[in-house]
């Protein structure tokens, strides 16, 4: 039971990914298309816990921490620059 | 593993996988950018918990340890996901993003 | 010397030292003393960023103000996923809201737990602290968001820090 829940949730959140793409790429704005990479990594991360799952293996956990990481920093850097036109001053 | 493990596992599965998907039909569906801001800060991030919680769950019943990991994540994003959508916030207003028409207020300037 | 190898955020160091505990998969010799050096180096590094100690008083209260939160994003989550998923289109709009609260720390846990539940996102402060901006998704009245978050969110974060 668990694999096939576990292959639906994959689908799901693959055809999220894909919605965020479509987001990514329309635009129309700059922050649009942040936050569309934002909530992409968010999915990759979601991905990455998913296929550890379907691997049987606890290895892709650090992985996924780092992304988070990663991905959090350079969200605040885009919206640094998109709102100051430097990421430092 | 006890059925009721599988169960739990299977639910929270698909439950995030559900909240992830809306998440994302939200930031593709609705009309401006602070709208679109509501469904990555929220949904998604209950959909990502969610399926974090199934993990955690999924290996230590199959015996390898309670995951910390994961709870830790989990936590970052939590603590995270509103500070971006600040920044965003922020970053949108100062450039001038249009508002849908019938949207009531408006954002200020300083 | 000995007045450098003090603790100035005893919490801060705390939270570290666990985080380090917990990133390096169990407590073993090796981790326990390179946390606690970390734990001892990073507050010393980021004194100067710190503006001033936070005044908590009632800390035994976090832990109550977290569940309720917790529970307030599930909550949350259905009524947003709701409203994308329906077919009638959201009333979205701009409020401020008059803050009470005049600690920066507390402003930003609740600007962060606006964030986070019903419906809405806190977009800015005004420099003087004393205005939140909010977007609210769906708002049929401006006074029942700002009543809502006043008593489930701003009483008890004012009754944290006095």
């Amino acid at each position: 039971m668990i694999t096939v829940a576990l292959y639906l949730t994959i689908a799901m959140v693959t055809l999220a990914a894909l919605l965020n793409v479509y987001r990514l790429i329309r635009g129309p704005d700059e922050p649009d298309r942040v936050l569309a990479i934002d909530t992409l990594y968010i999915n990759a991360i979601a991905l990455i816990i998913l296929l550890g799952i379907t691997l049987n293996t606890r290895m892709y956990l650090e992985s996924g921490l780092l992304i988070a990481v990663m991905g959090f920093v350079s969200t605040v850097a885009m919206a640094k620059y998109l709102k100051r036109g430097s990421v430092i001053e | 593993m006890s059925p009721f493990a599988e169960y739990a596992i299977s639910a929270l599965l698909l439950f995030g996988g559900a909240f992830t998907l809306v998440g994302a039909i939200g930031l593709a569906r609705l009309p401006d950018f602070y709208t679109r801001l509501h469904g990555p800060t929220k949904a998604t991030t209950v959909g990502v918990g969610a399926i974090m919680l199934s993990s955690v769950i999924y290996f230590s019943a199959i015996g390898e340890g309670i995951g910390i990991s994961e709870v830790l994540i989990t936590v970052f994003l939590l603590m995270t996901a509103p500070v971006s959508a600040n920044m965003l916030a922020k970053a949108a207003m100062h450039i001038g993003v249009e508002t849908v028409k019938d949207t009531k207020g408006k954002p200020w300037e300083q | 010397m000995f007045d450098r190898l003090s603790f100035p955020q005893p919490w801060l160091s705390l939270v570290l030292f666990t985080t380090w505990q917990i990133l390096s998969d169990g407590v073993s010799g090796g981790s326990a003393v390179l946390g606690f050096i970390l734990a001892w180096l990073i507050p010393q590094m980021t004194h100067g960023f710190w503006p001033e100690r936070p005044a908590f008083v009632k800390t035994w209260r976090m832990p109550w103000y977290i569940l309720r939160v917790l529970n307030d994003i599930i909550a949350a989550s259905f009524s947003v996923a709701w409203l994308i998923l329906s077919p009638r289109k959201p009333q979205p709009a701009f409020i401020s809201y008059p803050l009470k609260l005049e600690h920066p720390l507390a402003i930003s846990i609740l600007a962060s737990t606006i964030s986070l539940t019903p419906g809405t996102v806190s977009a800015d402060v005004s420099d003087d602290n004393k205005t939140l901006l909010i977007h609210a998704l769906d708002s049929s009245s401006d006074e029942e968001i700002i009543d809502a978050i006043f008593n489930r969110y701003e009483k008890p974060l004012m009754e944290m820090f006095q």
